[in-house]
């Protein structure tokens, strides 16, 4: 029985993409994924057969540099995943519908496939007056919830939908929250990332289409493929950390010769991506290796976390420069002052003390009753 | 001359077992601090060399991680103590739930911190305000380990620190466990500070040989202190 709708290779395979290029590309993904060997078969399985994915793809308060990145994947048939093949049937970027038709079109999927479409969020939501964010006479808030009611699986994209990003950073004016504080009961899948990596994006997808579940996730909602080392553990310039080689400042001898950036402020160690292992641009680069500091943009709350070129954070509410560090040595002056004032006080103190003992052989003093 | 002649007992007030827990944890903060120090901001003091020709930072981390390991068990080994060791050393002095306790933390205050009476402080161990300061510090202790293995469980299989992976996830980040780990090590050179300080002054005060107790276990109490302590009212802890 032919499927009602087409399979994903028979969508490519249109597009003029050979079954060799198929085959290079569910290869990639496995390993991607970090699949054993029988995982390729699995995928192309997957993606042979099965109908494409119906997706509801929604901008809330962002910048749309997911979509940007999504659409700039290495590999071909990913960019053509993202742009025609998963059913991107509502897009705002992307699609041709707008207006009234655009509705439609997500209401149409929503109606269709209930419990089979996904969500996927780019943006964070404001809570602190819908208005913020509004589409189509109804706010972020009201379109999610309504969306992912039937959805099987939410997927959110990058640091906004995930922790909020730079409109949830202090003061966050809209009360911006990621996907993860207003929806409940479903499956979400945080794909952290300012923005993601495009084949972690595609990784995502692949593997929502092949296992028809959703990837293991950290504790933090992010796949576990992608999101379980350190950038700092997977960098190539780890080496130079651990033998104690710094760069000082931008335009030193360390700098020139690669060595590491974790006093330039480089949030590599707490960074958990994989931008030292995929990388960006087809593997060209990624931030450290074009010498500078990883910023730490998948991790929750980065934009607090800075400044971006300092190592330790600042405290809020003590100056921008001040650092626990400071404050510790304050605190450590202040605790010298006072011990210095209490010892001058114990010796008057012991002096009187003194001169008031009696000399030796005169009678046993007797202990001072409380 | 001036001498005094006190009726004096020795009372064995730290066994071997505190004796030893008190210079290990001391060894064990130090160099941690020391180390901790250095992790959170390197010396930069090589230039134009090359990695494998050296492992330094390596080092520093290394010692780090087997010292705090050395000073997880050293604790979890005091907490044990402070239910099968003597009075003095029982847990139930460190956290002040009896009346008499909060007395004496005002008494002490009123004594020792600001000078203002001299009336004498009975307690043959710890004083209460001393013992709810150690009390604190074991809270700190526990946060220190909880966000310490929490950030080395990302890169160990081993059991011990995987128990701790949660810490990162319910603190939001490795970013918050590590400004947390930093400020909390604050806490340990200020109580440094205070704690030996203290040590000097309540030698050269009390007169009771407190320096030495910590190093042979035995203080001088004045005999009607310990007749006191042995008449105490029942709903008072021991000491």
């Amino acid at each position: 029985m032919k499927n009602k709708q087409p399979s994903f290779y028979e969508e490519v395979k249109e597009g003029g993409i050979s079954r060799k290029d198929f085959l290079k590309f569910c290869t990639t993904m496995a390993a991607l994924l970090g699949l054993e060997s029988s995982g390729i078969g699995q995928i192309v399985k997957a993606l042979d057969s099965k109908p494409r994915l119906p997706v509801i793809w929604f901008h809330f308060q962002e910048c749309t540099c997911c979509s940007e990145s999504f659409i700039r994947a290495s590999h071909p048939i990913v960019a053509s995943i993202v742009l025609d093949k998963i059913s991107l049937d509502y897009q705002e970027t992307l699609m041709a519908a707008s207006g009234y038709q655009a509705e439609e079109a997500y209401k149409a999927v929503m109606a269709k496939y209930p419990g089979e479409y996904i969500v996927m969020v780019e943006g964070s939501i404001p809570t602190e007056n819908e208005a913020y964010c509004c589409i189509g006479g109804k706010s972020a808030l009201q379109i999610l919830q309504e969306a992912a009611k039937n959805a099987k699986a939410v997927v959110a994209w990058g640091n906004c939908a995930s922790a909020g990003c730079v409109q949830a950073a202090s003061p966050n004016p809209t009360g911006a929250q990621p996907v993860h504080k207003v929806i409940s009961g479903k499956p979400i899948i945080n794909v952290q990332g300012c923005p993601p990596i495009a084949d972690v994006m595609a990784g995502v997808v692949v593997h929502l289409l092949t296992f028809d579940r959703i990837p293991q996730l950290d504790e933090l909602g992010r796949p576990k493929a992608f999101y379980s080392r350190r950038v700092h553990d997977t960098c190539y310039r780890r080496a130079n950390f651990d033998a104690g080689l710094f760069v000082e400042s931008f335009d030193d001898e360390g700098a020139k010769r690669g060595y590491c950036l974790y006093k330039m402020g480089c949030k590599g160690p707490v960074t958990y991506n994989s931008c030292g292992i995929i990388k960006w641009n087809d593997g060209v680069s990624y931030p450290i290796q074009s010498g500078h500091p990883c910023i730490g943009c998948s991790e929750a709350g980065f934009w607090d976390n800075g400044p971006f070129y300092q190592h330790l954070p600042s405290i809020a509410g003590f100056g921008i420069e001040t650092t626990a560090d400071k404050i510790g040595v304050g605190l450590g002056v202040a605790t010298a002052v006072g011990v210095a004032g209490h010892a001058i006080v114990t010796n008057i103190r012991k002096h009187r003390e003194i001169t008031n003992a009696p000399a030796a052989g005169s009678e046993i003093e007797t202990p001072k009753e409380s | 001359m001036r001498s005094r002649t006190l009726p004096m007992r020795e009372v064995h007030v730290w066994e071997l077992p505190v004796r030893l827990y008190h210079w290990i944890n001391a060894l064990c903060v130090t160099a941690l601090c020391i180390t901790g120090f250095l992790i959170g901001n390197p010396l930069a003091f090589m230039k134009g060399t090359e990695a494998y020709l050296n492992y330094w930072f390596g080092t520093v981390r290394f010692i780090h991680f087997v010292t705090a390991f050395l000073f997880f068990f050293n604790f979890i080994f005091r907490i044990y103590w402070g239910f099968v060791g003597n009075e003095f050393s029982r847990w139930y002095n460190f956290i002040p739930l009896k009346r008499c306790q909060w007395k004496e933390i005002i008494n002490v205050i009123k004594v020792d911190v600001l000078q203002i009476t001299n009336k004498q402080i009975d307690s043959i161990g710890h004083n209460s305000l001393a013992s709810l300061i150690y009390f604190v510090t074991f809270l700190i202790f526990l946060l220190q380990c909880l966000t310490g293995f929490g950030m080395y469980a990302a890169m160990s299989n081993a059991f011990l620190p995987k128990l701790f992976a949660w810490v990162v996830p319910f603190l939001g980040g490795d970013m918050q466990v590590r400004q947390l780990h930093h400020i909390l090590m604050w806490g340990f050179i200020l109580f440094a500070l205070v704690h030996v300080y203290l040590v000097f002054y309540h030698d050269y005060i009390e007169r009771r040989g407190v320096t030495s107790s910590m190093i042979g276990g035995w203080k001088f109490i004045e005999e009607d202190v310990i007749e006191r302590h042995e008449n105490r009212s029942e709903d008072c802890p021991k000491d």
